[in-house]
């Protein structure tokens, strides 16, 4: 072992009541040398005000072309044991849950091969194993897979221009609001796709997250090519006794729901609320307030939206609406789901740029030629309004009939 | 040989196997939810059954022993059941309401409060900074750390926000986070282009890839030393680093110059109004290690505005429409400069197109 790391700045961080991860890394790195040499090369980034870590040569598994980033710290005489640095990424099971069971043998597996740190979670979702050498790669990931009687067997994420790891929200497994089944629907989607999140064949990232209801707990809207939001189609059930309770309570049902609702389909006159449900748009304020009186209607799937990703290259984008409403029947193994995505990726794999996401793909093509190619006929759900410049491609077939 | 058979393309476990029993009897039976006290709710289902949930903070980055110790605890309190949530709380799932009580004084004890729940601040999701990341203009885990210390009380439920408040952090333009669309988004910076290796260029990076990863065009080919390699027109670089990710001959890090900014006002949700992205706030502050005073007194100056001033229910992004953007400004005390105008792709479509002034 290694001297044990003077750290007098990240000490600093040690106190104050938010958990402190200066602390985690000292967990570790009373018996990890590698552990022990993060908080060096970190202190010294604390003294420098600059990053220490080099980019990732190509480093991976056998036959894999993703899941692990390589790491190397540009120092490497001073902190040995940081060397080599790699970043596993391990495909977390649906919405997050764990038996202590399964965590305890990931903490094992983790122990013996790399630095004992970990993201919990990364941003895309996976469980996040900090900091390996390139020898301990294949042996650790062999251990992962492995099938043990009485272990669930792991598997690697995304990285890479590959289908990134899915990932959803809680759904139907602790949340009243969930219109279709986020934990099947990732499970399955990642399932069928194994190839495209292992093997990277696109022009750049394409992710996937799958929200119950329109509060979006997973910030697809912002942060995946394909963001599928649960939503209904048909009336708000409403219990108008438990209403007029929340508004005994305290809850000022005039004021907080009917004057809040961004379309003011909603009157309550101190008995009834009365819903225009043709004119809502399913904004969820109203049931957020009042979740033992408001739910979502019965006729239940999700929108599907495409193209959301952080600004690099050409800036951000948010999701935009592809398909209104779509059903979201596990018993239809979500088909249309599938033949959408694989027409998508056919286009943009074809015809996408280096390094340029769905989103931007589409606004150099054009969403109307987008949606050609695809086969999706144009909605006014796609669009804020129609457009407003004039200089417009007409085609022969307008003149046709 | 190894004691086990190494596998390829069997995916995640299935999620089946790790959920309680009580979810598995009441899976999409779930009635309603009520937030019981801070950090702690129930989720009551159709046949009455309750799951009791316990949130507690989390730092992301954490130690296999502190996952052994929440495991001890799950084992204890929750038949062995636990949880992350996308903003990486710890979340653990309790049938038996006597238990949450020793469990929250358990967790305590060991370091993690419990909060975070309703119109309070949750976790700051963030991304690698210095601990881990090649392209970082500032750390992460350190600043979230500060930020979290300071506003402590808004987590823990003792100082209430007009509704939920979410505050993310990314340690460069890459974003690996919801950052752009968040009430509150700090982020990295660098200010300066990159600077070349001329020597390394040609060894490590390809020069068509290297000039189409600019956004703007600002990268050219040229011949240094009777070598290929390529010249950056510095007036037309904005700083996104996307040239170091392809080419790590293009250093854009750099001590004396990187920061950190403040953007205000976005959103993921559909609540009320639609989702917003994040607006720019503070255009610059310096990177000031360990406990990044400047930008700690930022984001406490935003929270506690917006607290003092916004209506009930009404988000970040909500209120500053509400008020007007100029109003924002001058409540917070920044003042308004060329940085805060637009000047990349569509940026005209972020004019103000109308006499409606606040005079």
């Amino acid at each position: 072992m290694t001297e044990k790391r003077k750290t007098p700045l990240l000490d600093e961080l040690e106190k104050g009541p938010w958990p402190s991860f200066v602390k985690e890394i000292k967990k570790e790195a009373e018996h990890n040398p590698m552990s022990n040499d993060v908080l060096g090369i970190l202190e010294r980034s604390y003294e420098e005000h600059i990053s220490h870590w080099k980019h990732g040569g190509i480093v991976g598994v056998m036959s894999y072309g993703g899941g692990v980033i390589g790491r190397y710290c540009d120092l490497p005489e001073e902190f040995p044991n940081v060397r080599e640095f790699h970043t596993y990424r391990v495909n977390q099971p649906s919405a997050w849950f764990y038996t202590t069971k399964a965590l305890r043998h990931l903490c094992d597996i983790w122990e013996k091969h790399g630095s004992g740190l970990t993201n919990m979670h990364g941003s895309t979702g996976d469980i996040v194993f900090l900091g390996g050498s390139t020898e301990s790669l294949e042996p650790c990931f062999a251990e992962l897979s492995a099938e043990k009687e009485d272990h669930p067997s792991f598997d690697l994420g995304g990285s890479g221009s590959n289908m990134r790891t899915p990932s959803c929200c809680v759904g139907p497994a602790r949340c009243e609001w969930a219109c279709y089944d986020t934990l099947d629907a990732c499970y399955n989607i990642t399932q069928t796709f194994q190839d495209e999140l292992h093997r990277p064949f696109f022009p750049y990232k394409y992710k996937f997250k799958f929200a119950g209801c329109p509060n979006d707990c997973v910030a697809s809207i912002a942060r995946s090519d394909c963001s599928v939001i649960g939503v209904w189609k048909d009336d708000i059930q409403v219990d108008n006794a438990k209403v007029a309770e929340y508004d005994k309570n305290g809850t000022d049902v005039q004021a907080e729901v009917c004057d809040l609702c961004p379309t003011k389909c909603m009157e309550w006159d101190g008995k009834t609320l009365d819903i225009d449900n043709s004119n809502c748009v399913k904004c969820m304020h109203c049931i957020n307030l009042m979740p033992k009186a408001l739910k979502p209607g019965k006729e239940r799937g999700a929108t599907i939206l495409i193209g959301a990703k952080a600004p690099i290259i050409g800036g951000a984008l948010l999701s935009s609406v592809f398909v209104p409403f779509l059903e979201m029947d596990p018993e239809s193994d979500y088909e249309d789901l599938k033949e959408l995505t694989e027409a998508i990726w056919d286009l943009w794999g074809e015809h996408g740029k280096n390094r340029e996401r769905t989103g931007e793909f589409i606004q150099r093509v054009g969403l109307s030629n987008f949606l050609e190619e695809i086969g999706l006929d144009p909605v006014p759900e796609m669009v804020m309004h129609p457009r407003t410049n004039p200089y417009i491609f007409f085609d022969d077939e307008i003149f046709e009939d | 040989m190894p004691e086990f058979e190494r596998q390829t393309d069997i995916g995640p476990p299935h999620y089946e196997q790790f959920l309680p029993e009580v979810i598995k009897k009441n899976y999409g039976k779930w009635d309603y939810h009520e937030i019981i006290k801070p950090g702690v709710m129930v989720h009551v289902a159709e046949s009455g059954d309750k799951l009791f949930t316990v949130r507690c903070a989390s730092p992301r980055l954490l130690a296999i022993t502190s996952i052994r110790k929440f495991c001890d605890i799950a084992d204890k309190y929750c038949d062995g059941h636990l949880r992350w949530t996308s903003r990486n709380n710890v979340e653990f799932l309790l049938t038996d309401e006597a238990k949450i009580e020793p469990l929250i004084k358990e967790i305590e004890e060991y370091g993690f409060p419990v909060g975070g729940l309703g119109a309070e601040l949750s976790n700051i999701v963030h991304t690698q900074g210095w601990v881990h990341c090649h392209s970082s203009a500032s750390d992460a885990s350190g600043v979230v750390k500060c930020v979290m210390d300071e506003l402590f009380p808004y987590f823990s439920g003792e100082k209430r926000l007009p509704a939920k408040t979410r505050i993310a952090y990314a340690c460069c333009l890459n974003m690996c986070g919801a950052v752009h669309c968040s009430d509150i988004a700090i982020l990295g910076v660098h200010t300066r282009a990159p600077v070349i290796n001329h020597d390394d260029l040609p060894k490590m990076c390809e020069i068509p890839n290297l000039i189409a990863s600019c956004p703007t065009g600002a990268i050219r080919p040229t011949t240094v030393d009777g070598k290929q390699s390529v010249e950056i027109v510095e007036e037309q670089c904005m700083y996104c680093g996307n040239c170091y990710t392809v080419c790590p001959a293009c250093t854009i890090n750099n001590a004396d110059t990187d920061g950190i900014s403040i953007w205000v006002g976005g959103k993921v949700s559909n609540s009320r109004v639609a989702p917003k992205f994040s607006k720019l706030a503070v255009p610059y502050l310096p990177n000031n290690p360990p406990r990044w005073p400047e930008v700690v007194e930022a984001v406490k100056n935003i929270v506690e505005t917006y607290a003092a001033n916004a209506r009930k229910h009404e988000r970040m992004g909500e209120w500053i429409d509400r008020i007007g953007w100029p109003k924002f400004f001058e409540l917070i005390g920044q003042d308004f400069t060329k940085y805060h105008i637009d000047d990349f792709t569509h940026a005209g479509e972020t004019f103000k197109r109308t006499a409606q002034l606040r005079h």
